[in-house]
């Protein structure tokens, strides 16, 4: 568990220093929790270095093969002290670089949210696991990039390099995927076991290019180093961690991580060879003409980056053994040069090279340390940095590696170095001699001590590394390189001195040509300012952003332009396709075997004027009045065809809703603008018509087929169960209340909210009904006709019986709680009509809300009943009771459902009818103040 | 017979009629009846949920009439964990909407319950008409939902999506009308049995009925071409309504996985596995569709709408590959992509109440009020949905791309549901920096004059306020942390889904089986 600890502490306590106000309880906070994870790291010290490998597992989702397992190997080791090491100087450095006007909590907070991530990385034994934590440095580097969040910089460079690394990040989880699956595990000692199973894989290469996909946009291989420059924008502790040591290290310790079983094809060796000289070439390159000393450092970490892959690259056992002890020195002698950019940026207010000049009088002890941690970077002997690079150009002198073009690697290895030199000897001394100063935003002077003493650290070790390597690195190297490689480890000895050979030529043409580029630097400069334009990858990946964003705008433009008429031909036109696919090389007869009754002449008659009506309806649609009368035909003729075909119930309820409906229509129509503009253009209407022939055809060619089909439904068992079992012999409405109660339930539940919703719709409505119709007129200001008065309101007991009458006999007879619903509704508007809303309301005063929501509490409750006696909900018993007078009479707990059919049928009608009535706000103010009479008079009779 | 199983229908039906009862009383009665009915709903499907997971297939026959002649309810696992997403997810938006929102208009509190009835019915429901009741009490209740409110923009948007689904119905009744013109049944099991048996002469149009009711699924899931109504319903609808929604389109995503699993499975004869050719292009381009309005949407809650498309063309991709590991990665992904969604939804809202002048618009804008609570909210919700770890939307994603490895399109999935997080990734991280980073200056005085200070009199918000999308974000680890036993449910959920067998039996018996064994046999 100690072992999960030491990434987990950061993870788990990241938010610890945002709990404090004070700057140096933020400060000590962080750096206690790194500190306990350096000690429980140190622990595991005398177990790896004894060439063992900790481990530690736990079963978490088996699934996707991601187990909560860590590992120390020993290069692991290296890299996990590395983070935990220079993330504790960087924790004391910011103390002191990061202002009091910064939220210093937060920093700590994504500072340590990042080093948990990070040390993940380094010490996960399961790659989903790694995959995690890889993803999370993208984030938590995204936050720390963009700490100073107003500045333009650090939200672009901040977003760039979420982009590219969690991009990369994408690719990699496939990568890893792939490799699980080829290997069949997803634990790495697994995976690095089984280096043939892996090259034989068909699936290699693309495993191996996602995975590099990964690894090089983490670590800003060429072509996507561009954003580490712009993550420059970051507080300067976060690029001397990040951008030295960490986060794009991460790219190459996978690389190294995974050398084993993934390089050793020619497939590794001409991606990863090439990037890296490529990538090492042209950032050595660029960083000779960044005027900003956080830019010349950023491009150098980038062609030190390339150096390491250059060298994984060339794959050979020593070559992966000095990229290792690159590693390691990179990251000590650019971590402290950070810092004393850093340093130079908080004590004079600028890091232009350009202003800065003559710095060493005022702060020689910052410009001895630049000067040691600049030739470390250069490559002068002594220094740590040699090291590595000799053994590195030693390296890419191995013959044959790309045949007759062999000479490439060292030459421009030899040339990257030049650069390398150049641009180290111009940080020290265009800043620290040349003429004085003129503009500095500050009187320069030494920091404080504190916040030196990590460079002073860091610097130290750069010399006593070189000048002591065997006795302070080899043994880290060896133990580091020899968890990757195994027993293909070099007994490697480094020195300072290994005699007369090429790489020390080339280290001297290297030291020789960077001061003479150096000092032909004006000259340079001015010829190849062109390229600091056009080489930074910013703007062509911003104008990619931008073209992906106006791109997806005028796409998506193209097909959401916001008409329904567009929306609706796409579905109908859909469903069209859809259903005509399967008779595509269909050999089957369409029509099937039944013979096709006999057409009598009213049938025909009924059906040309249904056509009739229905076209004359589409055709007239502008002329409003005319089509709802064309629409109550195709209604009323709907409602005979029921009768034709022996469906009595269906045609009543059809009649009842048809008037209903109508009547509803009307008085929306009374509140829409008189005329309707012509809209659609002839193209649009020749669409429309296609469309509509196909898909009306379609779907009268499909009933047809289904009705000439021979039949077998479950329809014989209602016809049979409906009196023994439910009770009643009219099988509609058995099915209606019994059978299929629960469908009924659903479809009042539904009248009941159509009326809640076109309430609340209009609620609130400022809507006036025009005064004038379509051709002008106004319209006529007469009194409600006193006549049609006068016969509709003794109609209304009337109504009210025969709706009782329907309602009661509709178990065994065409009616039912649904039409008897209707009619009432239909009779009270009638009232409605007849005396005018502002005569009706008030007499009418029970609120339709309360009316329908009875009706469906009475059904649920009906159904809920059956539960009493034991049975499921909705169960229905009958039994048959002797009323006086009425005789033999059946009661049937349907009875109580039908109620609430009906009264939710009433309710809910009447709710929209007199809502819609009383949207003219004239008449709405009357009604309102007559409602509230008659209310104070009844409270008044009380 | 466990009545538990009608609660979530029954419950919500009469609260919601008792809240219209209650029309005339405070809001603070509606409140406490909306929410006690919602919480109860949550607790009995988590019980029905945990039934579900430990013990057979269960039926509810209503009214007593046995199937497949009456109308039947079934828990299996799937439909016991789609009822318990919705109901947690719905008192959650719930408990976020009695906030205020609920006072923007009449009836919200019954409107709601209504909502949640459709959507449990929809997913209990065993019986294809039976479904299409539901979806219109569905429909209609989120109409009104959607209109809640008001406003112009709300109008048209619903207008569109009220239309739209009523064509939907109409073509909804076409395909169970050709289906049972020639099946005689609407228990789907019965259909099942009897599709398998059907003759070839009817195979066109066995197929033809499946299709069309595609074409509704399709349009309910917002499937490409057919969601175009979406952006603007749910972008522009209030944000628990929004958020509430983020569970609609999986409803569409519900019953294409239930009626072509279990009607037009391996097993249905001359129309099996009618929709297998159709579903995984279409739903591939649908992704495509929906990552492009990600990156291009002007408005935080129209990117989280097209990411409602993204995330259902990504499901019905895994899905339409009919594998069982796949489909078991698609029941991990779903709650997550749900609640996510919906977090997501309700954290724009906030974000848009405290940025006076820009709202939700992905314009800078002064800084919200509350800088630290709302970014880190916002953070960790688009971590979460942009499938970032260490949060839900990389497992899932992770399940997802292992569960249809083996499918000759797994190149193509895996491609475009990758990418598709990029482009995801792309619009999160523009987003948060527009309305996080970017604060427009004070005045015009100074150039770097930046105003640190949000509007005067803006809403700042209480524990009680952030209470339900911290529990929403909460799910997300919870999602990860608990990763075996859920992949373990999926697989289960799956497993059972892909034997309709089971469910055949559960229904209509053993005899039921036997003859749709026969018939497999030809």
């Amino acid at each position: 568990m100690t072992l999960a600890l030491i990434p987990l502490l950061p993870l788990l306590g990241a938010l610890i220093p945002s709990l404090f106000r004070s700057r140096n309880l933020n400060a000590l906070s962080a750096g206690a929790i790194a500190g306990i994870s350096m000690l429980l790291l140190l622990l595991q010290a005398p177990a790896v270095f004894n060439g063992e490998m900790p481990l530690a597992s736990w079963s978490w989702i088996p699934a996707i093969g991601l187990n909560f397992a860590f590992r120390v190997s020993g290069f692991g080791f290296m890299f996990a002290f590395l983070i935990l090491g220079i993330g504790l100087l960087i924790v004391l450095y910011a103390r002191f670089y990061i202002s009091a006007d910064d939220p210093m909590g937060r920093f700590y907070s994504y500072l340590l949210l990042f080093m948990g991530s990070m040390l993940g990385i380094v010490l996960s034994e399961n790659i989903m696991l790694l995959m995690m934590f890889w993803e999370l440095t993208s984030i938590s580097s995204f936050l720390l990039i963009g700490f100073w969040s107003y500045r333009t910089d650090a939200r672009e460079g901040a977003r760039q390099a979420l982009v590219i690394t969690g991009g990369g990040g994408l690719a990699m989880i496939a990568g890893f995927l792939l490799l699980g699956h080829i290997v069949g595990s997803f634990e790495l000692t697994t995976i690095l076991a089984a280096k043939e199973i892996i090259h034989a894989h068909h699936l290699y290469p693309i495993t191996l290019i996602l995975i590099l996909l990964g690894a090089f946009t983490k670590s800003a291989q060429f072509p996507f180093q561009f954003w580490l420059p712009h993550a420059m924008a970051a507080p300067t502790p976060v690029s001397a961690y990040l951008h030295s040591a960490t986060m794009v290290k991460a790219g190459v310790f996978l690389l190294a991580l995974l050398f084993p079983v993934l390089s050793g094809s020619s497939l590794w060796f001409y991606i990863v060879t090439p990037v890296g000289l490529i990538t090492f070439m042209f950032a050595a390159y660029m960083a000779m003409f960044k005027d900003d000393l956080k830019g010349l450092l950023a491009y150098s970490t980038v062609s030190h980056l390339g150096l390491i892959t250059l060298l994984l690259g060339l794959g050979s056992p020593l070559a992966a053994f000095t990229a290792v002890f690159h590693i390691l020195n990179h990251a000590t002698f650019k971590a402290g040069l950070f810092m004393l950019a850093g340093i130079i940026d908080h004590e004079t207010g600028t890091r232009d090279m350009k202003r800065l000049s003559g710095l060493w009088k005022y702060m020689p002890i910052t410009g001895t340390l630049t000067m040691i941690g600049s030739a470390s970077m250069a490559g002068v002997p002594l220094f740590n940095g040699f090291l590595s690079k000799e053994m590195f150009l030693a390296e890419t002198l191995e013959p044959n590696l790309f045949g007759a073009f062999s000479w490439i690697v060292p030459l421009g290895a030899t040339l990257a170095a030049i650069f390398a030199v150049a641009y180290s000897i111009r940080m020290v001394h265009d800043v620290f001699f040349k003429e004085p100063f003129t503009n500095l935003p500050k009187k320069p002077h030494e920091p404080p001590h504190g916040m030196r003493l990590p460079a002073e650290i860091l610097m130290t070790l750069c010399v006593l590394v070189g000048l002591f390597p065997m006795t302070l690195a080899a043994p880290m190297v060896n133990m580091a390189a020899g968890s990757i490689l195994g027993a293909a480890t070099p007994d490697y000895h480094i020195a300072i001195w290994h005699g007369l050979n090429m790489a020390l030529a080339m280290s001297v043409i290297a030291l020789a040509g960077g001061a003479v580029f150096y000092l032909q630097r004006l000259r340079l400069f001015d010829s190849h300012r062109w390229c600091m334009r056009y080489c930074d990858g910013k703007a062509t990946f911003e104008a990619l952003i931008r073209g992906l964003v106006q791109g997806g705008r005028t796409l998506t433009g193209l097909m959401e332009n916001g008409s329904l008429q567009r929306y609706i031909a796409l579905l109908v036109g859909a469903v069209f396709v859809l259903g005509a696919s399967p008779f595509f090389g269909s050999s089957v007869p369409f029509i099937g075997p039944l013979a096709m009754s006999s057409v009598d002449p009213v049938t025909l008659i009924m059906g040309l004027v249904l056509i009739v009506c229905t076209v004359a309806t589409v055709v007239n649609h502008r002329n409003r009045i005319l089509s709802i009368i064309m629409l109550g035909s195709v209604g009323l003729i709907v409602s005979l065809s029921f009768i034709r075909f022996s469906a009595p119930d269906l045609a009543l309820t059809q009649i009842s809703v048809e008037v209903v409906t109508i009547i509803l229509l009307m008085m929306a129509l009374h509140l829409l603008p008189r005329t309707t503009p012509v809209e659609s253009s002839s193209v649009r209407r020749g669409r429309d018509i296609g469309l509509s022939v196909l898909a009306g055809g379609g779907a009268a060619a499909l009933m047809l087929a289904v009705l000439s089909r021979p039949y077998d439904t479950i329809a014989g068992y209602f016809l049979e169960n409906s009196k023994p079992g439910g009770g009643g012999t009219n099988v509609v409405n058995v099915i209606l209340v019994d059978f299929r109660g629960f469908d009924t339930l659903g479809e009042i539940t539904v009248l009941v909210i159509a009326g809640l919703v076109i309430y609340a719709m209009l609620h609130n409505f400022e809507l006036t009904a025009p005064g004038i119709d379509a051709l002008g007129r106004p319209w006529v200001q007469d009194r409600f006709p006193m006549i049609l008065a006068q016969i509709t309101r003794p109609l209304m007991p009337l109504a009210l019986l025969f709706a009782a009458y329907i309602f009661l006999r509709g178990h065994n007879e065409p009616g039912g709680g649904f039409i008897a619903g209707l009619i009432v509704a239909s009779v009270l508007i009638l009232q409605y009509i007849s005396s005018g809303i502002v005569w009706t309301r008030p007499r009418l005063t029970v609120d339709n809300h309360i009316i329908m929501a009875w009706g469906l509490v009475i059904a649920v409750l009906t159904g809920v009943g059956s539960w009493v006696i034991g049975y499921p909900f909705l169960t229905t018993s009958f039994t048959y009771l002797t009323w006086p007078l009425v005789g033999k009479f059946e009661v049937a707990s349907a009875i109580a459902f039908d109620l609430g059919v009906f009264l939710a049928v009433v309710g809910s009608v009447m709710l929209i009818l007199v809502k819609l009535g009383s949207m003219n706000s004239k008449d709405a103010e009357i009604v309102s103040a007559s409602v509230q009479k008659a209310k104070e008079k009844k409270e008044g009779a009380h | 017979m466990n009545h538990l199983i009608v609660a979530p229908l029954l419950l919500p039906l009469l609260m919601g009629a008792i809240i219209v009862l209650a029309v005339n009383r405070s809001m603070a009665l509606h409140r406490t009846l909306g929410l006690i009915s919602s919480l109860l709903v949550t607790l009995i499907t988590g019980a029905l949920l945990y039934q579900a997971a430990t013990g057979p297939i269960q039926m509810y026959v209503l009214g007593d009439w046995s199937p497949p002649f009456g109308i039947i309810m079934v828990l299996d696992r799937l439909s016991a964990m789609m009822i318990f997403i919705t109901s947690l997810l719905a008192f959650l938006c719930l408990l976020y909407a009695v906030k205020g929102t609920d006072e923007q208009g009449k009836n919200f509190h019954a409107l709601f319950q209504f909502q949640l009835l459709g959507i449990n019915g929809a997913f209990l429901t065993g019986d294809i008409f039976n479904l299409f009741v539901f979806f219109e009490i569905m429909l209609l209740a989120s109409y009104g939902l959607v209109l809640h409110g008001g406003g112009a923009r709300r109008t048209k948007a619903g207008m569109h999506y009220v239309m739209l689904n009523l064509v939907g119905s109409s073509v909804f009744l076409i395909g169970v009308g050709i289906l049972y013109g020639l099946l005689g049944s609407l228990n789907m099991a019965d259909m099942a049995v009897r599709l398998a048996h059907a003759p070839s002469d009817n195979a066109a149009l066995l197929q033809a009925g499946g299709l069309i009711l595609f074409g509704v699924f399709a349009l309910k899931a917002a499937l490409l071409p057919l969601y175009f109504w979406l952006p603007n319903a749910y972008g522009f609808t209030s944000a628990p309504v929004a958020a509430l929604f983020a569970v609609m389109t999986k409803v569409g995503v519900y019953v294409i996985l239930r009626v072509y699993t279990l009607i037009f499975g391996d097993h249905a004869g001359v129309a099996a596995n009618v929709l297998e050719p159709w579903l995984l292009p279409v739903a591939l381009v649908t992704l495509v569709a929906g990552s492009i309005g990600v990156v291009a949407s002007r408005d935080l809650r129209q990117t989280i709408a097209y990411m409602v498309v993204a995330s259902v063309g990504t499901l019905l991709a895994v899905i339409g590959t009919f594998g069982v590991d796949a489909i078991a990665a698609a029941i991990v992904y779903l709650p997550h992509t749900t609640f996510m969604t919906a977090a997501m939804f309700l954290i724009a809202d906030m974000i848009r109440q405290q940025r006076l002048d820009a709202g939700a618009a992905l314009t800078p804008d002064r800084p919200v009020g509350q800088e630290r609570l709302l970014g880190l909210l916002f953070l960790g919700a688009a971590v979460a949905i942009g499938g970032l770890p260490p949060l839900s939307g990389f497992t899932a994603k992770v399940t997802m791309l292992m569960g249809v490895q083996s499918h000759a399109a797994a190149p193509w999935i895996w491609s475009l549901v990758l990418i598709g997080g990029l482009l995801g990734l792309i619009a999160l991280g523009r987003a948060g920096s527009v309305i996080f980073w970017k604060t427009i200056p004070l005045d015009d005085s100074g150039v770097d004059a930046f105003s640190k200070e949000p509007h005067a009199n803006i809403p700042r918000y209480s524990a009680g306020y952030v209470f339900p999308v911290l529990i929403l974000l909460a799910i997300s680890p919870l999602l990860v942390l608990f990763g075996g036993p859920l992949s373990d449910f999926g697989y289960a959920v799956a497993a059972q889904i892909s034997q309709p067998v089971y469910y055949i039996e559960a229904v209509l018996g053993s005899d039921a089986v036997a003859a749709l064994m026969s018939a497999g046999g030809r």
